[in-house]
C-alpha cells in the first residue's frame, strides 16, 4: 500500500437531541495516494458523516483526521476551505451543477477558484468534457442535460483541477443502471489516469465493486466488507 | 387490464372542502411556521397600505361631512340662500323679499373672517339678527338659549362688541365667557367681548349681532347672505330661477348645502392625490405579496408537484394558494384597519381635517369610522393580496407535476417572463394614456399611466437582463463571473428579486423630481413676485382688516418710502358649483405686466372693444375657459365688467383661478377705495428700519414682512403641505425595502444547496458572502437603472400632466441629481448588506451540508 494520504484515527460523532444519536464511534481509516476505497453501510450508519469529517466540512467529537500529514483539527475554517479547494473534488448524489452556468462554465469554476489562467482553464474544461464524452455539450445548461450527462459533467468538475482526493457521495444514487455503470467506469478511469485517491460512499454493490478496497461501516466501526 | 376495485360500501368520495382544508393545514401552516419573518413582512406591507389609505379616507370623509353639516346648520331650516361676494349686496334686498308672499321667513347675515392680531389662525364670523335667525332655526336659536342658560340679559347679545363662540372655537382660542378677544378692524384694533359659548354648535365660528358685524367689517348697509324659508307649496327651483333674474350682478341663489359641495369640490384634487399616494403604499404591498408568493411557490414546487401527483386538482392547488394569500391579506388588512383608525385620529389632532392643506379652515372634526368604509378597506387589503397572489397561484396550478419534481428547474418555469411583449405593451399604454383628458377634473388616465410605466419597466427587466447581460464580457474573476452569470442566467429570478427595488426607485425618483421641480419653481416664482423691499398686509380677502385711503396715504408718506403700490383682494363667485376665483386689483398695464407677473402667455393683439385688460392665472384659464385674447365678464360693483385676457400667468398662491386687473380701473368700477396689501420700495435707509416704523405707526393692525421672511414662510408652508406626501412616499419606500429584504432572504433559502456546493468547491464563507453581495449589488444596480428610467418617465407625467390637470399649476422640470444619486447609492449598499445578512443566516450551522440534502 502506498503512503497514507488521509489518515483518520478514533473518529466519533454524535448529534445532539433529546436523545443524543451516536453515528460514528472509534472509526479508523487509512487511504493511500492513488487508492480507490468504497465505504458501504446501512442508511444512518454514518457514511455521509464520515465523508464530511474527512473533507473538513464537520469536526469530530473525538479522534483526528490528517490529510497528507496535516491535522485538520489544527486548521481554521479558511485553511480547511483552501485545502478542499486545492486538494479535493466532490461528486454528489444530486449532481449539484450550478443551474445558471453552462457545462463548460461549471467545470471551469474550480479552476477559476484555484487561479488558473483563463486560456488554460478553457483548454482544461474542453479536455475534461472530451474525457467524459460530452465535448459537444459544452454550451449546454444543466437543465438541457440528462441525469447521466449531468453527473458526468459533475465528475469532470470534481477532477478538473487535478485534486489528490475525490470524495463521492452516492454518485450513482440518482441514475439508472446503465448510466450508473457508465459513471462508475468514468470515475474509476479518471482516478486511475490522474492518480488521485478516491473515497466512494455507496449502497450499490456494483458501484463498490469498482474500488480497490471495500469497507463496511457498522456501529462498531469501519472494517473490511 | 383489470377493472379498478369498487369503493368499499359505506365510503363516499371525500368532499373538496375537507380535502382542501387538510391541504391548507399541511402545506400552509408548515410554510408559515418556517417563513414567519417573510410572512410577517407581507402582512405588514398590506397593513401599511391599508392603514395609510384608510386614515386619509377617514380624515377627508369626516372633514367633508362636517363642513357640509356645519354649512347646513348655519342655514337652519332655510330652503335657499342668497349670497354675495366679498363686499356683499345692499340690505335693501331683504325687505323686498320679505314682502314676497312666496317667502315665509328670511334672515339676513354678514359673513367675514376676523383677523386676529398675534394669532396664526383667523375666525369665521357670522353676523345674524338673532330674532330672525330663530324663525329659521339658525344658530341664533342656540345663541339666545346659551345666553339665557348663562343667566345673561338677552339684549347684551346685541351690543356691537359682543361675540358668541362655538364650543370648538372657544376651545381652539382658549376663551371663556367674559374674556376679551382682540381683533383687527380696518387698520385699527377692537376688543370683542365673549358673551357666550354655544354648546353643540358645529365648527369653529363666532356669532355676532348683524349690526355689530356690519360695523366691525366696515360694511354698513350691506349683507353677505340672506337665508329664505319658502311658503308651503312653492317650487324651490322655479322660485330660485325667477329670483336670480332680478338680482344684481354678483348675487347668487343657492341651496344651503352648496358650500359643503364647493369645499368638497375645492379639495377634491388634493384628496384624490393623497388617496393615490396611499394607494401607492398598497400597490407596493401588493407587489410584496406578489414577489414573496412567487418565491414561496418556487420553493414549494416539489411539494405542489407531489400534491398534484397524489391527486390534488389544479383548482384545489389554485384555491389553496389564493386562500393562503387571502388569509395574509385579511391579517394585514385587519392590522392596517386598526393602525389606520389610530393614524386618522392622530392626523386629525395634529394636522386637522385637510391634513394641513387649508381647505377646511374653521372646522373641528371628530373621528367617525363608518362601517362601510372600514369594510371597503378590509376588502381592498384582501383584494390586493389576492391580486398579488393570482399569477403565482395560476402558474403553480398549471405546472406539470413531473417538472415540479425535477430539481433546479425554477428558471425554466420563469422562462416566459423573458418575452418582451407584455412589458412593451404596458410601457406603450403608459406612454399613450397621459394624452387622454382628465375624468371629471381628476387625471385618472395619467395616474394609470404612471402605474403602467412602472409595471412595464418591471416586466421588461427579465428580457433586458437576458439580452444585455448576455452581451456583457464575462469577467475573469471567479466571484464576479459567478455573480454576472447568475444575473444573466436566471433573469426571471433576478427580476423577481429586484422588482421591489424597481418599484421603490421609480416611485422615489418620480416624487423627488416632481417635488423638486415644484419647489424650485415656487422659489423662482416667489423671487419674481416679491419685488418690493417691504410688504404690509391688513387682512385677507373677505377679512376684517383693510387699508382705507387715509391709511394708504400715511403709508406712502413714511420716511424712506420711495414708492408704494397697493393691492386689493376680492373673492368672486362665478359658478355656484365651484370655489370662488380671486380678483387682484393692482397698478398694472400691458407695458408693465411682464415685470409684475410671471407671464406664461402674452397677447400680441388688440383688446376687444369696450374691454379692459386682465391677466389670468393658469387655473383661471383651465377652470373658467379664460383663454388668451378671449373676452370675459366679472361681476364688479353693480354691473358686469368686461375684460380681455391679455396674458396668462403662473400663480402658485391660489388654486381656483385668479384675475389681475388694474387698481384704478377697479376703483372706477366699484368705488371701493380700500386695499388689503401694500408693497413699499425703500430708499435712503434699510428696509428693516421702514418695517420698524410701520409697526410703530400702525401697531398690530398691520402685518409687516420683509421679502426674505415671506419667502421663508411660503416655502415652510409648501414643505408643510408636502409633509403628508413625504410620509406616504416613505411608507411606499419602506414597503419596497421590505420586499428587497424578504426576497433576498427567501432566495438565500432557495439557494442553500448552491451555497453548500460552492463551499465544497473551496469557496470560503467570505468569498460566498462577497459573491452574494456582488450579485445583490449588480441586481440592485439593474433595478435602480430600470426604476430610475421608469421614475423619470413617471415624473414627466406628474409634472406635465397630473399637476396641471389636478391643480392647474405648470412647473419647470428640475432633476435633484445629487439627492437621487445619494438615495441610489444607499439603496445599492442596503441591498448588498441585506443580501449578505440573509445569506449569512442561510449559511449558518449545517448549511454547508445542504448540498447533500437533495
Amino acid at each position: 500500500m502506498s503512503a497514507a494520504l488521509v489518515e483518520a484515527r478514533g473518529l466519533a460523532k454524535a448529534y445532539p437531541g433529546p436523545v443524543p444519536r451516536t453515528v460514528l464511534r472509534g472509526v479508523d481509516l487509512m487511504l493511500g495516494a492513488g487508492e480507490f476505497v468504497a465505504v458501504m453501510g446501512e442508511s444512518g450508519a454514518g457514511k455521509s458523516t464520515l465523508l464530511n469529517l474527512l473533507a473538513g466540512l464537520d469536526t469530530p467529537d473525538a479522534g483526528r483526521v490528517a490529510f497528507d500529514g496535516r491535522d485538520l483539527g489544527g486548521l481554521d475554517d479558511d485553511a480547511r476551505t483552501l485545502l478542499r479547494r486545492h486538494e479535493m473534488g466532490f461528486v454528489f448524489q444530486a449532481f449539484h451543477l450550478l443551474p445558471h452556468l453552462t457545462a463548460a462554465e461549471n467545470i471551469i469554476l474550480p479552476l477559476a477558484l484555484n487561479g488558473w489562467p483563463a486560456a488554460e482553464r478553457a483548454a482544461r474544461a474542453a479536455g475534461m468534457l472530451a474525457a467524459v464524452g460530452l465535448a459537444e455539450r459544452a454550451a449546454a445548461y444543466p437543465r438541457e442535460l440528462s441525469g447521466g450527462e449531468t453527473q458526468r459533467v459533475a465528475v469532470a468538475r470534481a477532477l478538473a483541477h487535478r485534486p489528490r482526493l475525490l470524495l463521492a457521495d452516492e454518485p450513482t444514487g440518482n441514475l439508472d443502471a446503465a448510466n450508473a455503470v457508465q459513471v462508475m467506469a468514468l470515475i474509476a478511469r479518471q482516478v486511475g489516469e490522474q492518480g488521485c485517491a478516491a473515497l466512494l460512499v455507496t449502497h450499490s454493490e456494483r458501484a463498490a465493486a469498482r474500488a480497490d478496497r471495500v469497507l463496511r461501516l457498522t456501529p462498531d466501526g469501519l472494517g473490511p466488507a | 387490464m383489470s377493472a379498478l376495485p369498487d369503493r368499499p360500501p359505506g365510503t363516499a368520495c371525500p368532499s373538496a372542502i375537507p380535502a382542501l382544508s387538510h391541504l391548507l393545514g399541511v402545506t400552509l401552516l408548515g410554510h408559515w411556521r418556517g417563513n414567519l419573518g417573510r410572512v410577517l413582512l407581507s402582512v405588514l406591507g398590506i397593513a401599511l397600505g391599508v392603514a395609510m389609505g384608510l386614515a386619509v379616507e377617514l380624515i377627508h370623509q369626516v372633514a367633508v361631512d362636517d363642513f357640509a353639516h356645519s354649512a347646513r346648520r348655519l342655514s337652519g331650516q332655510a330652503d335657499l340662500v342668497l349670497r354675495g361676494d366679498g363686499v356683499g349686496f345692499p340690505e335693501a334686498l331683504y325687505p323686498r323679499l320679505v314682502a314676497d308672499a312666496r317667502v315665509a321667513a328670511a334672515s339676513p347675515g354678514v359673513e367675514a373672517t376676523l383677523t386676529l392680531p398675534g394669532r396664526s389662525e383667523s375666525l369665521k364670523v357670522l353676523g345674524l339678527d338673532p330674532f330672525r335667525a330663530r324663525a329659521l332655526n339658525q344658530p341664533g336659536q342656540a345663541w339666545l338659549g346659551g345666553a339665557a342658560a348663562a343667566g345673561m340679559d338677552r339684549f347684551s347679545l346685541l351690543d356691537p362688541d359682543a361675540i358668541a363662540l362655538t364650543e370648538a372655537a372657544a376651545g381652539a382660542l382658549g376663551l371663556a365667557p367674559g374674556d376679551s378677544l382682540p381683533a383687527r378692524a380696518g387698520t385699527g384694533s377692537v376688543r370683542l367681548r365673549v358673551v357666550a359659548v354655544l354648546p353643540g354648535a358645529a365648527g369653529r365660528h363666532g356669532l355676532m349681532d348683524i349690526a355689530g358685524a356690519q360695523w366691525l367689517f366696515g360694511e354698513p348697509g350691506r349683507i353677505h347672505r340672506l337665508d329664505l324659508r319658502l311658503a308651503p307649496g312653492v317650487d324651490r327651483d322655479l322660485f330660485a330661477r325667477e329670483l336670480l333674474a332680478g338680482l344684481p350682478p354678483g348675487v347668487r341663489v343657492e341651496a344651503p348645502e352648496a358650500p359643503g359641495s364647493r369645499a368638497a369640490e375645492a379639495s377634491r384634487a388634493y384628496r384624490v392625490n393623497l388617496g393615490v399616494l396611499a394607494g401607492i403604499a398598497l400597490f407596493t404591498g401588493l407587489f410584496l405579496v406578489f414577489t414573496t408568493q412567487w418565491l414561496s411557490v418556487l420553493r414549494r414546487r416539489p411539494q405542489f408537484a407531489l400534491l398534484r401527483t397524489l391527486g390534488a386538482t389544479r383548482g384545489q392547488l389554485r384555491t389553496l394558494l389564493l386562500t393562503e394569500a387571502g388569509l395574509l391579506g385579511l391579517l394585514g388588512a385587519g392590522l392596517g384597519a386598526a393602525l389606520g383608525v389610530g393614524l386618522a385620529a392622530a392626523g386629525l389632532a395634529a394636522l386637522g381635517g385637510d391634513l394641513g392643506a387649508g381647505y377646511f379652515a374653521g372646522l373641528a372634526p371628530e373621528l367617525r369610522v363608518p362601517p362601510g368604509t372600514l369594510a371597503a378597506y378590509l376588502a381592498l387589503g384582501v383584494g390586493a393580496a389576492l391580486v398579488g397572489a393570482w399569477l403565482p397561484a395560476r402558474e403553480a396550478a398549471r405546472m406539470s407535476p413531473a417538472r415540479g419534481l425535477r430539481p433546479g428547474d425554477a428558471e425554466t418555469w420563469l422562462r416566459g417572463w423573458q418575452r418582451p411583449g407584455p412589458g412593451l405593451l404596458l410601457l406603450g399604454l403608459g406612454a399613450a394614456l397621459p394624452f387622454a383628458p382628465p375624468l371629471a377634473g381628476i387625471p385618472v388616465f395619467a395616474y394609470a399611466a404612471i402605474a403602467l410605466l412602472i409595471l412595464g419597466a418591471a416586466a421588461l427587466l427579465p428580457w433586458l437582463l437576458a439580452r444585455l447581460g448576455g452581451r456583457l464580457p464575462r469577467p475573469a474573476g471567479a466571484l464576479s463571473g459567478l455573480a454576472l452569470a447568475r444575473l444573466t442566467g436566471a433573469p426571471g429570478q433576478a427580476a423577481l428579486a429586484v422588482a421591489a427595488i424597481v418599484v421603490s426607485v421609480a416611485l422615489v425618483t418620480a416624487m423627488a423630481v416632481m417635488v423638486t421641480s415644484f419647489r424650485d419653481s415656487v422659489e423662482a416664482w416667489l423671487h419674481q413676485v416679491l419685488r418690493a423691499d417691504v410688504y404690509a398686509r391688513s387682512g385677507r380677502a373677505e377679512g376684517s382688516g383693510y387699508l382705507d385711503a387715509a391709511a394708504q396715504a400715511r403709508l406712502a408718506a413714511l420716511p424712506g418710502v420711495a414708492a408704494a403700490e397697493f393691492l386689493r383682494h376680492r373673492k368672486l363667485h362665478l359658478d355656484p358649483a365651484r370655489p370662488p376665483v380671486d380678483l387682484m386689483a393692482r397698478p398694472i398695464s400691458p407695458a408693465t405686466a411682464g415685470t409684475v407677473l410671471p407671464l406664461r402667455e402674452v397677447l400680441d393683439a388688440p383688446l376687444h372693444p369696450g374691454t379692459a385688460p386682465a391677466w389670468v392665472s393658469e387655473a383661471g384659464r383651465d377652470l373658467h375657459g379664460w383663454r388668451l385674447g378671449e373676452r370675459f365678464e366679472l361681476p364688479l360693483g353693480d354691473a358686469r365688467a368686461a375684460f380681455t385676457v391679455a396674458g396668462v400667468w403662473r400663480d402658485y398662491g391660489r388654486q381656483h383661478g385668479t384675475a389681475v386687473i388694474d387698481l384704478a380701473h377697479y376703483r372706477r368700477l366699484t368705488g371701493d377705495a380700500a386695499v388689503n396689501d401694500a408693497a413699499l420700495w425703500v430708499t435712503g435707509m434699510p428696509a428693516e428700519a421702514v418695517a420698524r416704523q410701520l409697526r410703530q405707526e400702525f401697531g398690530p393692525g398691520l402685518e409687516v414682512r420683509l421679502p426674505g421672511e415671506v419667502r421663508r414662510l411660503s416655502l415652510a408652508a409648501f414643505d408643510r403641505s408636502f409633509a403628508v406626501t413625504y410620509a406616504l412616499e416613505a411608507v411606499a419606500v419602506l414597503v419596497g425595502l421590505f420586499g428587497v429584504s424578504a426576497v433576498f432572504s427567501a432566495q438565500s433559502l432557495v439557494r442553500r444547496a448552491e451555497f453548500g456546493v460552492l463551499r465544497h468547491l473551496g469557496m470560503t464563507r467570505r468569498q460566498v458572502g462577497g459573491m452574494i453581495a456582488a450579485e445583490a449589488a449588480l441586481l440592485a444596480l439593474a433595478g435602480i437603472l430600470t426604476g430610475a428610467l421608469a421614475g423619470l418617465a413617471a415624473s414627466l407625467v406628474l409634472v406635465a400632466v397630473v399637476n396641471p390637470q389636478s391643480f392647474h399649476w405648470s412647473m419647470d422640470l428640475r432633476l435633484p441629481a445629487g439627492q437621487l444619486a445619494l438615495f441610489y447609492a444607499a439603496l445599492l449598499v442596503l441591498a448588498a448588506l441585506t443580501a449578505l445578512a440573509s445569506s449569512r443566516a442561510a449559511m449558518r450551522g449545517e448549511a454547508v451540508l445542504a448540498a447533500r440534502e437533495e
